[in-house]
This record gives structure tokens, sequence and C-alpha cells, in this order.
């Protein structure tokens, strides 16, 4: 690989979303160094596996293109794919940072044509379709994957289907002797925006996503509208790929919840919200959406989107949360049960498809981070020991895209502080 | 300057080589393109391929280079040679990908490749390098208006940076919202119980930073300027102005509170124990720790009632349909003032959505709970005296019955108003008020910035008078370049976030100071050296660039010619698309960079029947989306030759017209989508772009061609199958209207 050219003038900004990009891009336009690390083989992080933003329902690949387009033109920033931080030691304006970088197998010459990746046999789980597709062996993550690169997974390494890929790359971009790799960095201030992951709906067992095919999460749903993801831009339910016209969203499912995550994860009303206009857009008038919650959390000017949404005839509201799910059997729909609490009724009701609007937990569990940071009792980033390492976006609390990328840029200046600091000491 | 050496790039990998004749390539731009160096490779984007190039502008003067091989969007990097003007012909996403490789299509596919290449031979040609000679601001000093939190974190984190601050506080002193509360809502865990607020310390901070003016009782009367070069009047209250110049500026004029009188169900202007929350604040500033009294009688409080969401999240006449944020928190904040001193006071919040997100907010919520406050799910609908008390009237919406429930102070969690000066897009009221129920008379409202621009003073709003940028994307994007706002004139917002969205705020605005110094454009042309230059001989003073700059960077002189702010610019092209005359260029995207491509495609005779459909497409969103259908294989016709656009605003219905006597069966124009909820980066190129177009068919009605010749499409990134189609029907269109009769 090139070589990677770093100072204790320079940001190290770790993780590749919508925040780390941000962060890397507003650094980087105010003149300063910085190195972007990801460890996935693209960028673009959880906002390129949605389908549309809130509150506007534009589209994230838009944004992304702009902000790709930024990064191909700034001769400051430096990206390194599939590599992660393995430690970091120092203080403020001099750290020691260790990176392992697994192979791509892939080098700067490949042209992104397609060939390997139509001679590859061997098919494995589609990571950004979080495995409700496969994808094969050679491959593009998605369509705007950045670097425009393809991957060989390491799992068909020694098998023909690699010799196979290397065959039929013409251009001398497949090399399937690369090995892991340690890089040493020296930076001056660290941005830690590692983001994100769905909680893992299966541990609220009362909800049965493991048990029931027709209870998804609602990441997954968001998956079904791309037309390149896994039901080619339809709502099918996955038991029998029937059209689920019939949708129920359960919300905090995990969230404000001692047993699961203790905080609100803030995007999920809004996402259900927003997933309730998809069955508009794709059945007009021929759905229903029953939202069952606590408290509807549409912020500041989201309210707006809230009371349109409320104003759709065929979205119903119930103050409820949900006791448990059982099924069909014999439809395979789920049943939702509990007790309305505005009156307190009863109910026990099925409905085709029920998707858990699962929360945000930090994608860094407490106790791996290979930095000194304060985390609080959610596993959120407070603070940093020594002053120089700052998060940005959902390492530092459950927040929207906007508050994300808000948080990213306060984030840029903080690091900046940092190492303008240090260019006044070494001029 | 040096002369102009054009060199074409022919690239014979990813199947370019066996799917076209890349020697016929090679022929087309050297005798019709004019390219003085043209040389083929098996693999332009490897090092090899890339260091002929270099070569060949280092050693042998080529300074216009023209890659023939993927789109623009692909080997960025590697075709990213400083100091030539570059333009590339998309012989794969834009040909061979969208192409069937069969024999009989051969020809067509041909004919394609070879019209890119002149285009892209043309292109260059009539690009030059930007030469980066306009005046440049080098003022490294940040205004920061407002002395609130807000205000208060942007001067101290710009200063920390090492910027110099100069922050104007229209009252005596700074504090802000903040400064008037006797507590604040806990930034960091444990989330449990109100703090400090830390608003003394901060203006302490301030008043020690040596890098750091302040002016009190003060407020901005003219602002002028750009960029790197700002210049504001600050008049202080006693009438003194003092004059001094800026990088950039930062607007934290916060927001005040809503009206209570408009409340008078609510028993608000009625009972003096109905408070609104900054009223509740004051009570307790007033207790100072001790127990707070009831302003009537001055008796202890041993019941109290919040009703949150007064006069707000509400579409009534006169009420903020928006939701304040901060008010459930700052409700339980003041709920535990009476409870952390007394647990036997009552205290009931009724709420309809509890609205406490992230970490902090529910552990805050939780404590509130704990601490015994009473959450109740209702809708309150009369606030009432009676008997030396107050009674309070709701609907219990979880036991579903009405409630009568007596009190002895009513705290109505009521909104907040952004302080956002001058609304200057709102239409010119009329003279006639309406004087509905107690509507509040037409106000004057006072400029925050008072700027000398000739679209207004202030900064455009969003929604309801918020200063917010409708990007999900950039929450900083602004219309008026170096200008940022942040707190709560932004968007509503608790001081937590305030200061979070200060140090954005600032970051950008320093930012902006340092793209000054270089000439650099602002997102999201981030880095483009190039500026608008004008004709002035050629100007016929018509005032459509001046109008349309979605960005308010064009002045107007005394003799009403417009006057470009070359540093205000954000490069969109907008000006240049609306000028009748072709006055405004760019050095790098001019009405020629895009007019002599369109003109130089081989146009065949009416009897050839092969018909040429020009597609202008938005760099950022129809581009890609073609790129993208190429990449899924999803093919168009072979009719079709796309330039990209910076901005569908950037079109100047010159290009339509050319390309229309020039013998083109069809143009197609995709842009952003637009109206409310607009996508179009440069905020309103889209919509100009319709508008303009509508206005097209008398064009078309003159040359006696059939309107379905020219459509303008709104196209999302993500139309990776409707974009080809579109392009499509309007082949099948032109098959149903015949060729156009213009073809020489």
């Amino acid at each position: 690989m090139s070589e990677v050219i770093a100072t204790n003038q320079t940001i190290l900004v770790v993780g590749g979303g919508i925040s780390g990009v941000t962060a890397a891009l507003e650094s980087a336009e105010c003149g300063k160094q910085v190195i972007l690390v990801e460890k996935n083989p693209s960028l673009g992080g959880r906002v390129s596996q949605l389908y549309k933003y809130f509150p506007k329902l534009c589209f994230p690949s838009c944004g992304m293109e702009i902000n790709l387009r930024r990064i191909k033109a700034n001769r400051n920033l430096q990206v390194i794919t599939m590599a992660e931080v393995s430690g970091v030691s120092g203080e403020a304006g001099n750290y020691s940072v260790s990176l392992k970088k697994r192979p791509r197998y892939v080098n700067d010459n490949c042209t992104a044509c397609g060939e390997c990746g139509k001679v590859v046999e061997a098919e494995f789980d589609d990571e950004y379709n979080y495995g409700m597709k496969k994808r094969k062996g050679a491959y593009l993550p998605f369509n705007m994957s950045y670097p425009q690169r393809y991957v060989l997974d390491p799992r068909i390494i020694g098998t023909p289907d690699a010799d196979k890929a290397k065959e039929a790359c013409k251009y001398d971009a497949i090399d399937l002797e690369s090995q892991e790799e340690e890089i040493q960095l020296n930076v001056g201030a660290i941005i830690w925006a590692t983001g994100w992951r769905p909680y893992d709906a299966a541990k609220i067992q009362p909800y049965g996503y493991d048990r029931m095919e027709n209870v998804i999460s609602s990441v997954e749903f968001e998956r079904m509208l791309d037309p390149f993801g896994p039901t080619g831009g339809k709502i099918l339910r996955p038991s029998d790929g029937k059209e689920a016209k019939d949708v129920a969203f359960i919300q905090c499912a995990g969230s404000r919840d001692r047993n699961h995550l203790r905080h609100c994860s803030r995007i999920c009303c809004m996402a259900t919200l927003k997933q309730t206009t998809y069955l508009r857009e794709q059945f007009q008038d021929d759905f229903k959406a029953s939202v069952y919650y606590i408290d509807i959390r549409a912020i500041d000017r989201l309210d707006d989107f809230y009371q349109k949404v409320q104003e759709d005839p065929n979205v119903t509201f119930v103050k409820s949360k949900v006791a448990n799910i059982t099924e069909d059997k014999a439809t395979g729909n789920p049943v939702l049960h509990g007790v309305d609490t505005e009156g307190y009724h009863r109910y026990s009701n099925p409905h085709d498809l029920c998707v858990l609007a699962v929360g945000m937990e930090p994608s860094v569990p407490k106790d791996a981070f290979p930095v000194e940071v304060k985390i609080n009792e959610s596993g959120f980033i407070e603070s940093n020991g020594s002053g120089g390492i700052f998060a940005a976006g959902c390492s530092s609390d459950a927040l929207d895209v906007n508050r994300a990328v808000q948080s990213a840029t306060a984030s840029a200046l903080r690091a900046i502080q940092v190492v303008n600091r240090v260019a006044g000491t070494e001029g | 300057m040096s002369e102009t050496k054009i060199g074409a790039y022919i690239c014979k990998g990813c199947g370019l080589g066996e799917r076209l004749d890349c020697d016929q390539l090679a022929t087309i731009a050297e005798r019709e393109g004019k390219a003085n160096v043209v040389k083929q490779h098996d693999f332009l984007c490897n090092a090899d391929g890339v260091k002929m190039i270099q070569d060949d502008i280092d050693n042998d003067g080529v300074n216009h280079v023209v890659i023939c091989a993927c789109s623009r969007r692909a080997k960025t990097e590697a075709f990213n040679f400083e100091n030539v003007a570059i333009s590339r012909a998309n012989l794969r996403e834009g040909v061979i990908w969208v192409r069937p490789d069969a024999e009989d299509m051969r020809e067509t596919t041909q004919e394609m490749a070879a019209d890119y290449v002149r285009m892209g031979c043309f292109e260059a040609k009539f690009m030059t390098l930007p030469a980066s000679e306009q005046e440049k601001g080098h003022n490294n000093r940040l205004l920061v208006v407002g002395g609130g939190d807000a205000g208060m974190t942007a001067a101290l984190e710009a200063a920390k940076a090492g910027y110099p601050v100069t922050l104007v506080e229209k009252t005596g002193q700074l504090g802000g919202s903040l400064g008037k509360m006797w507590k604040d809502v806990p930034s960091h865990a444990p989330y449990a119980d109100p703090v400090e607020p830390d608003v003394k310390e901060l203006a302490a901070q301030i008043e020690a930073h040596d890098k750091i003016t302040v002016h009190l009782n003060a407020t901005i009367t003219k602002t002028s300027g750009s960029p790197g070069q700002f210049s504001a009047d600050i008049t202080t209250e006693s009438g003194g102005t003092t004059t001094e110049n800026f990088g950039a500026i930062v607007q934290a004029s916060g927001a005040k509170s809503y009206d209570m009188s408009k409340l008078p169900e609510l028993g608000a202007g009625k009972s003096p124990d109905v408070v609104d929350q900054m009223g509740l604040e004051q009570l307790a500033m007033e207790a100072n720790g001790g127990a707070i009294k009831r302003p009537s009688d001055g008796k202890e409080i041993s019941n109290i009632v919040f009703v949150q969401c007064a006069g707000q999240r509400s579409t009534k006449e006169g009420h903020l349909p928006y939701c304040s944020g901060h008010c459930c928190l700052t409700s339980i904040k003041q709920a535990m003032y009476f409870k952390d001193q007394n647990p036997s006071i009552e205290t009931n919040l009724i709420y309809t959505d509890l609205r406490t997100p992230g970490a902090g907010g529910e552990d805050f919520y939780r404590s509130g709970q704990e601490k015994g406050i009473i959450f109740t799910k209702g809708i309150v609908s009369e606030v009432s005296s009676s008997g030396g008390g107050l009674q309070v009237k709701y609907k219990d919406l979880i036991l579903d019955e009405d409630v009568n429930q007596a009190a002895d102070l009513v705290v109505l969690a009521t909104g907040m108003v952004p302080n956002s000066g001058v609304d200057i897009e709102a239409a010119p009221t009329e003279a006639e008020g309406d004087g509905g129920n107690g509507a509040s008379q037409e106000v004057t409202v006072e400029s925050i910035l008072n700027l000398t621009y000739r679209q207004g003073k202030d900064l455009p709003h969003l929604k309801y008078g918020f200063n917010d940028s409708h990007f999900i994307c950039f929450p900083y994007e602004t219309r008026r370049s170096g200008i940022y706002t942040c707190g709560p004139v932004r968007r509503p917002m608790d001081s937590q976030q305030a200061r979070e969205d200060a140090t954005g705020a600032a970051l950008k605005a320093i930012q902006a100071i340092e793209n000054a110094k270089l000439g650099r454009a602002a997102h999201p042309r981030s880095g483009d050296l190039s500026y608008p230059s004008f004709r002035k001989e050629g100007c016929t003073q018509c005032k459509r660039c001046t109008v349309e700059c979605p960005f308010g960077a064009i002045d107007e002189d005394e003799e009403r010619y417009p006057v470009f702010n070359e540093s205000r610019c954000r490069r969109c092209g907008t000006c240049m698309g609306a000028c009748p005359v072709r006055v405004i260029s760019f050095e790098n995207y001019s009405v020629d960079t895009v007019g002599q491509q369109l003109k130089n495609v081989d146009m065949p005779d009416e009897f050839d029947e092969k018909p040429r459909i020009l597609v202008l497409a938005c760099e950022n969103d129809a581009y890609p989306a073609l790129d993208m259908a190429a990449m899924q294989g999803n093919h168009y016709s072979q009719w079709a030759r796309v330039i990209p656009v910076r901005c569908l605003g950037s079109v100047n219905t010159i290009w339509v017209t050319d390309a229309l006597n020039a013998g083109y069966d069809g143009v197609v124009l995709m842009g952003c989508q637009k109206g409310d909820d607009y996508q179009c980066h440069f905020v309103k190129g889209s919509e100009i772009a319709h508008e303009r177009m509508s206005k097209i068919d008398d064009t078309l009605e003159t040359l006696n061609l059939e309107k379905e010749r020219v459509e303008t499409y709104e196209v999302a990134i993500t139309d990776i199958e409707r974009a080809p189609r579109l392009i499509n029907d309007m082949a099948a269109a032109i098959e149903k209207m015949g060729m156009s009769p213009f073809k020489f």
C-alpha cells in the first residue's frame, strides 16, 4: 500500500460513516492533514444502508455523492479501509496509534470492471443487506462503494475461486498473497466516530424475532425498499413472499428498558413514521400501519412530520408497550398481545408483518475501547482522559443524522484546537 | 498565459479496446478535436498510464487534458493532475456499459464514443485554468453576534483554535436565556439532578481570554463584504459606532419565549400564579435556594402543575406548530426544584408525548420519576382562578376521564420563537391587516445583521422563522457564504445541543476564513477555484442574476450593473443560466464549454434515421444515477449524448435553442427535486430551471417544433432504472414525431 504520512499535526478519524466522513472532510477543508480509517471495505456506514432520510424523504446517497466528491478532490485527506485501531498511547498532541489492516486482496489497479465478480462462484451472506441476500466472494459492497474497488472474501482464498478471480483480472489488481498489515502512526488528535449498531432483536425474547419469520427489525425493513436489495424494492414478508400490507411497528424495541438499552435511541420514532410513508408509496391507499408506542418523540420541527403522518387515515397509533408476540400458524401472521393504555383495552392483533424499531447501541462495547475514554452507563463516550480524543456522532450519544453531523463538525474544531496548539509550539 | 495545448488520452482497458475502434477515436481527437497530442494506452489509470500523461504535462507543455476513459466519477484521484484543465470523455459508463455488445450495434456505439471524444476535446479547449486572481480577503477575525450560551461557546471555541473573536451582545451582560436560569439540565453523567449553569464560568473565561473582545449593549447596524473581508458597524446603545473587519460571522441571536398572553384559556395573564418556564426560573432565582413562593400572595406552594406543549405543537391560529425540543427536560428539572427541597410538594406534569431523548434524557426522566414527580398523559383545556387558587381542567388520556385539579402554581411550557430578524423572502405584506381575534399586530422586526446585500438584510429563513439548513447531511449549509447560525435561532434546541451546535458553527466560520484566503469555494463545490467573470459591456442590467443567485452573492452598483462578490459565490452557475445576453461565465464552466460540446457532435442528416438526444444532467444526482445504471448493465438509447451540468439552474436556454437549431431531435433536462422539500444543493437551481424551461415552448413554436421535444424532469440519484427510461422515452417519442427538420 501507499505510504501513510502522519505527524503530530495530523488528525486521525476512526470510522467512515457519515460522522467520520464529515469530521474528516471538515477538518481537511480547514487545511489540516487527516487520516480516515474505516473497518469495512467501503466508506458510508449505516446511512448508506438507508432508503430515505426523515423528514425530507430524500436519499442518503445524494449527500454521500457530494461527500465522496469532496474526498476525491482533497489532497489533505487519506482514506484507509479495512483497518481498525488496535492500540493508542501518548497524549494530546502526540499519540502513537497502531492500526491493523486486513487484506483486501485487490490493489489500486482495480478498475471495478467487474470481471472477477462474474467468474467467482462462492456466495456469502451480504453484510450490506444484513444477510437477507447473498453476494459473490469477489464483490463491490454496493453501488456507491468508495474506494470503488472490488474485495475478495477471505473465505475464498486458497480455493479455486480465488485463482479464477486472479485469472479474470486483466489489470494485475488481484494479489492473493496479501497479508494483514500493522501500521504505526503518530498523530496529534483523534476523532472517534465508530457509530452504532442495531440492538440484537433476538434478545427481546417475548417478541420472538429469532422464532418468527415475519418479525423483522427496522433496519431490515429499510433494505427491502432498495431496488437492488433483497426483495427488489418490494415490501414482502419473509415467510411466503406475500406483500405485507398490514404492518405493525413496535417502538422502543430494546430501548428505554433497563433489561436492554436504558437510553432512548432518539431516531426510532421518526424512522417508523418514515417507514409508514413507504407503505403508502408502495400500496397507495391499500395498506394499514399500526404503531405501538410509549411516547412519539418527533422532536423540534420534526413534529411536522408526525402531524402529517397522523393525518393519514391508514396509520393508527396505539399507546402500548407490546407484551408479547405469538404466531398464527395457519396464516404465519404475528399476533401482538398487550393493553392499549389509553382506556385500558386488551388487544390481540394479527398483522402481516411486524417491524421492531430496534434501538441504537454503540458499535464498540464498553470494555473494548483501545483508548482511554470515559463511557457512560449506556456505553456512549462522555469525555476523554488525555485531552486529544473526541467523540463524534453516535459514539457520543444516540443521534439522528443531522445531529450526528453537527457533532462531527464540532469534533473537528476540538481536534483542530489540539493540532493548532502543536503547530503553535513547533512553529 | 501559455498557449493551449490539448492532450487527448484514449484508454483501451475495461473492454474499451475490444468494443471500440480506438484508432478511429484517436484520429477524431487529432483531426476534429484538434488535440495536439493524442495517445492510446492499454490501461490508462495505472501508474504507467498516469505517468505518460504527467510526462506530457511536464515536458511537452500539455496544459489541457482530455481523458477518454471512464466516468469522471471513477479513478478521479488517478487523473487529478495539478495546474491543467481536465475534461473526461465517458466512454465506459457513458458508452460501452449502456450499450449491448452486439455486432449490429457496433456502428452506433462507435459513433457515441466518437462524439464523446469530440465533446471532451471541445470542452477542454474552451476551459481555462482558474486564475484565482480575484481579490482575496485575509481577515482572520470572527464576529459572533449574541452573547448567550451558544454565542459564548462559539467565541471561546474559535479562540481556543487561535482565531481572534469579537463578541457583540445586545444586552448589558453575557449569559442570554441560560443566564436567567436557576439551574440547568445536566449534560454529563450522572443525569440525576439539576446542575449549576456554567454561564458565569463561560463569561469569566471570555473576559479573561486575550483573543476575545466583547461589546455589550451593542448591535450590528450594518454588515457588508464577503468571507475574508466582511465589514460590520457595531453600534452601542449610547449611539457610538465602530466599524470593524471580519473574516466570517457566527449568528447566535437566540430565541425568546413565546408570548404566553396568547393563551388566556390556560390562565396566562389572568392570574400571577400562572407563569411560563422562564417565569418559574425567575421565581427560583428570587427564592435563591429557599422555598419558591406563590407570586400572588407569597404563600408556600404545595401543589404545582406543569402544562407541556402550551401553545405549541398546535395548528391553532397564533400557536407554534413545532415542538421546542427542550421543554420536557426543563419541566422535569423545574419539578425537581420543588421535589429536591420538599418531597411532599405535589408536582404533576401533564404531557401528550414525553420527549427526553438520548442517554442523558432518559436517565433524567427516570430520576424525575424516582423523585416522585407525577407524569400524566393528558390534555389541559383550561386553567382558571378559584377561591385563591387555580383549577386545572384536563382530560386524562390513560384513565379516559375528565379531571379537575387544584393547584397553587401552574407552569406553562410554552415554546421558543427565534430571533432571526427580517424574513427577507416573505411577500411584502399588504397594508390591510386582518386584525383577527387577538392576533398580534404587524410589528416591525429588527434586523440582526443589517446586511447590505441586494437580496435583503438577514439570512433567509427555512421554516417558522428558523435559519436552519434544509439538508440532512449538511446542517451548516448556509445560503449566505461565511455566515453561520447556531443555537435556537437555527432550530429549537436545548442548551447542551446549542453548545455542540455553536462549536460546529465556529468550525465552519474558521473554514470559511481559510477558504477565502485561497479563493476556494465552500461546500458543495468545495475547493473549486473558479469564479464568475462578467463582461460588463454586454450587460443589459436586467437583474436576473442578482435576483436569482441562491446565495445572495451578487449586489448592484449605482448604475444597476451586477457586482459579483466572488468569495460569496458557490459556483453553481445559476447566474450564468439566468443571463439572457450570456456575459457571465466561469473559467472552467461557461456557455462555451457546454455549448461547444453540443455543437460539435457529428449530426447525421435527416435521412440517416439516426436521431440525436441531448441530455443535460445534474452532476450530483442524475449523472451518478446514469453511471450506476451503467454499472448495473441498464442500457439506454444510442442516440443520447449526455453532458453533466453543475446544477440545472446553470443551464442557459441558449444551449437548448442551439441544440434544436443544430438538429437535435430531443432535449432531456434532469435536475433534482424542487419545491418545499427541495433536494437541489444549490437550493433553487432546479426550481428556476423548470421555470425557465416552461417558457421554452415559445421557442419551439417559433421553430415549428413539437413541444414534446424538450422535457424537464426531477431525477434522484436513486433513479437508476428511471433515468435511462426517461432517455428511452424520448427516443420513442422521436420515433413517433419523426426527425427534426433542422439538420444540415
